[in-house]
Order: C-alpha cells, then structure tokens, then sequence
C-alpha cells in the first residue's frame, strides 16, 4: 500500500495538526522524541524512508487514545498498522518483545496440515464442551501462552477455564476448535499482513465447517481482531460476543448465582474492549451483579483509560514500563484488592511489571490481577474455588 | 521428498567450550558423521533463545539440536542449566503446536567426545528419518 492510500485510509489528510494527538498520548508523555503528529505530518510530505525506517513506528501502542480526541477524525491506529506493513516491505520489524517468539508461533500456526494439540488442559477440567453446538467458544493462545508465562506466575488458562465454567452454568455446551489458529492480532499489528491473512482465511473456514452461530471470546484481542479486522478478508456470518457481554446478558439468569465475595476490586479497561470496541458497561455491570463486589474506579477509566504499555508484544521497553507502573500506582491508589480486566495480555504486562519492578520496589505497585471470566467463575459457588 | 530419499535437515547449536571443540575433535579425528547437520558455534548452550529454535523450524529445519557442557563443567557456571529449563518449556510450546518431542533435542557433550557427537548426530539423523518431514517443510523445502 502506497504512503497516499495509507493517508486515504485512514483520513490522515484531514489532520489540522493541532497536536491533541500527541497531548493525549501515554507513549509521548514518557517518550519526547514520539510524536503521532510529527509522524503523520512525514507521511504527508510523503518522506517514506523516514516513516518505514522510524525506530518510533512500532513505539505506538495503537490504544486509540489519539484516535478518540482527534477532531478531524483521523484514525492514527490504523495508518500505524497500515505504515508498520509498508516499514515491513523495507525490511523492517520492529524489535519484538520475547524477540518475536509470539510472532513466530503465529506465523508457524499458519501451516495448514498442522495438528496441533491445544486442547489438552481440557482433559484435566471439569468442563463440558460439546462436538455439535450453535456457539464456539474462541480459546485464543492461552494454551501457547501457559509454559511462556508461567515463571511470572500467570495462569494463561484461567480466562478459558473461567469461561467453560460460566458457559456451562449458563446451561451452554460450547465447541471449542482443536485447530483453532492464533487470530493473527499481533502479526497484523506487526506488519504481517499476508500471514496475518492466511490465519484469518483458515479460522473462518474451520469455523464456517463447524456450522456455529455464534462465537464467544475471552480475549478482547481476538474479539476485536474478529469483530473489526476479519470482515475485510473472509466475512463470517455469525454473531460475535465479549463473555463480559454475555455475562451483562445473562444477569438474573437462573444458572448464574453467584456466592458472596468480600473484596474491592477496579477494572482496567483494556484498549481492545474499551476504545476498539466500546465496551465499557458490560463488565462493570457483572462486577457490581456479585455480591459483595465493590467496584472503585480509577481516575482515568472507560474512554480515558491508560493503556497497559506494550500492543502487539512489540516494542516492549523501559517507556512500557513506566506506563505500567503508573497504571498500576492508579490502581493501588483506590484501595483496591484486585484488578480486574478482560485481555490476557494486560494480565501479562501487568504481572510482569510488578514482577521485574524488583523485591524492594515490589510492594509499591503489587496488586493480584485476575480476568473477568476467571473472577466471575469463582464467584459461583459449586466447591471447586479459584482463590478469589 | 517421502519415504527413502527424504534427507533430514538438522541445525545444531554447539557452544564454544565443549560441544564445538567435541565436533571439532571429530573432525580432526577423522570420525565419520552423516552430513545433514549445520553445526552453529553458540558462547553457550544457555544463550539459545527459544527464537532460534523457532526459526529454524520456520526456515524448514525437521530436527534442531542444542549441545552444551554436562552438569558442572560449564564455562559459565550454569548456562547449560538454564538451557535446560528453557528446552523444557520449548518443549511444552512444541507439543501444544503438534510437532514430534524428538525434533528439539538437548545432548551434553564435553570436549573429549568426538565419538559421542559423532555417534549423537548418526542416530539423530536415523531418527528423524522415521519421523519424516517436519510439517513446517514443504514451503522451504529447497
């Protein structure tokens, strides 16, 4: 895609280059040297060199704060996305976090005679999924992401087994997919259009095969990429749901009654869900459905909720960091027993950033994080808690 | 490419102190091995990121080995334990995306052992002949 058709795209020519972009960015208020403004301005003198070869390209973490306060409507996100695929033409990737072991997996996933093995923490649970059903429940990479994060104590699994748990009290018997391929949010985010492609065109012919009318997620990223980003390469004709939307739904619902837990807890809403999407009162409303939730907010919360540092998992550097650290001082600071969110990357970086915050440091900004579903789950009573 | 002609494709990663100079010592020993592995010099076994091993896979590699010192003669002390940890979790990521346990193997070899590498590689190689193609091959396949 050429520099003009990116600008089309994403209506960059109407930038007024007021600098709201800039103001409101998390990455800029700890990184002088990137500018959402200065970049777009580059793209429209048509400097390409300097955009594709910008070592504050990938720096974005595309988390629409920009995109939300522009007046002119520009959507910085994607011309980020559209400009990260034509930097990957010229050779460039971006430095990858984990130096690019998640992207790598994606990329591997895309072999089509691949057999994987992703459902073996089924075996193990309780849960009851179905071979026939009319909603397919979207695993995502937890079961990929189970051995990678496991030595800074997150457990992947739990939004997926916190989501059977919900289905199946809700009195649903989901499928769930045992070649079900990564989505490809990281490698379209990372420049990877053409595998992004392919993953994107052998979802949705699994999934078409499978006859499901509906598709429920715990990941806000595959819902997103699903929901915004899949129409433009294979359209999929069934009905899409956040399991955060589904629980709002189902309040008052006989199979959800949930046990009391004492505890404040504050949501963090990820980019994905929240900005991407617009889902801001779904998981609100679960939380406040529990008895014996209070639920605090922080100061930024809904559309001005700060991002959790790293998209993409590209980019991840000492910028990241603060960010996370901030965020995680913000939810300290409302007295909070636990964070709550509903993208297992935010769980991650948030882990991680308390974990390498250092021993002496760690107290300052340790809070458990948990997901929505793995949180929900816990809360209805049946013997088998989750430390809650 | 099936059956009796398939050749397989190894990579292995050898570190500096001991598996290197145990191939090395093969050589100049005049020991024959098969000659279906590219040997790559690492510092160290424990410096092998699990991107390595994905790549390989990637490029078309059907097994990749990873060679350090045994327990306690490391250069560095205890890389070769921390590449141990980290095969283990490759492993588990390999598994979870289908791919045969014997494609990543781990081996300990000292300087002395030219023999054993020899012998390290000739049965690497008989093994994944039976295995066959690794599933990521046939793009790369050159």
């Amino acid at each position: 895609m050429s520099l003009q058709a990116i600008a089309q795209e994403s209506k960059a020519y109407y930038c007024l280059e007021c600098g709201k972009c800039s103001a409101s960015c998390p990455v800029s208020r700890h990184d002088p040297a990137y500018s959402p403004r200065v970049m777009v301005e580059r793209a429209l003198m048509g400097l390409e060199d300097d955009l594709a070869y910008d070592r504050e390209l990938f720096s974005c973490l595309t988390c629409y704060a920009c995109g939300s306060i522009c007046p002119s409507d520009v959507d910085f996100p994607l011309f980020i996305q559209k400009a990260r695929a034509l930097a990957s033409n010229h050779g460039e990737h971006g430095d990858c976090a984990h130096s690019g072991t998640l992207q790598a997996l994606a990329r591997l996933m895309a072999t089509s005679t691949l057999e994987q093995r992703r459902l073996d923490w089924l075996s193990s649970d309780g849960h009851r999924v179905a071979e026939q059903s009319d909603v397919l429940f979207f695993v995502g990479c937890a079961p990929y992401f189970e051995p990678l994060f496991e030595d800074i104590g997150v457990d992947a699994l739990q939004p997926a087994r916190g989501s059977l748990k919900i289905l199946n009290s809700l009195g649903i018997e989901p499928m769930v997919l045992g070649d079900e391929k990564c989505c490809g949010h990281d490698l379209l985010w990372t420049g990877d259009t053409e595998a992004f492609e392919e993953l994107a065109k052998q979802n949705v012919a699994m999934i078409r095969e499978t006859g499901a009318r509906k598709i429920v997620f715990s990941c806000a990223e595959c819902y997103r990429t699903f929901k915004e980003d899949y129409p433009k390469y294979a359209s999929l004709d069934v009905e899409l749901q956040h399991i955060s939307e589904l629980l709002a739904d189902s309040i008052g619902n006989d199979g959800l009654s949930f046990g009391e837990i004492k505890t404040k807890v504050t949501y963090h809403d990820p980019c994905r869900l929240g900005r991407h999407l617009g889902v801001y009162d779904a998981p609100r409303d679960v939380l406040e459905a529990i008895p014996g939730v209070e639920l605090v907010e922080m100061e930024r919360n809904r559309e001005e909720s700060l991002c959790c540092g790293t998209s993409a998992f590209t980019n991840c550097d000492a910028c990241s960091k603060q960010i996370r650290v901030e965020r995680l001082l913000e939810a300290k600071s409302t007295g909070a027993d636990v964070l709550i969110t509903t993208c297992p990357k935010c769980q991650i970086h948030f882990t991680c950033a308390m974990v390498s915050r250092g021993s002496e440091k760690g107290p300052d900004v340790e809070i458990p994080v948990k997901d929505l579903a793995g949180f929900v789950a816990s809360a209805l009573g049946d013997g088998d808690e989750q430390d809650g | 490419m099936n059956g009796n002609g398939f050749e397989p494709k190894i990579v292995a990663f050898t570190c500096n102190w001991c598996s290197y100079a145990a191939a090395d010592l093969a050589g100049t020993s005049r020991i024959h091995y098969p000659p279906n592995v590219r040997t790559v010099r690492v510092m160290c076994s424990g410096m092998v990121d699990p991107i390595y091993v994905l790549r390989a896979l990637e490029k078309g590699f059907d097994g990749v080995l990873i060679a350090g010192c045994h327990f306690g003669d490391c250069h560095y002390i205890s890389g070769n334990v921390r590449a141990q940890e980290r095969v283990e979790r490759l492993r588990r990521l390999l598994h979870t995306l289908g791919l045969e346990d014997e494609r990543l193997r781990l081996e300990w070899i000292s300087a002395a052992e030219g023999g054993i590498f020899a012998e390290t590689i000739e049965e690497y190689v008989g093994q994944l002949k039976e295995l066959g193609p690794s599933p990521f091959r046939k793009e790369a396949a050159a």
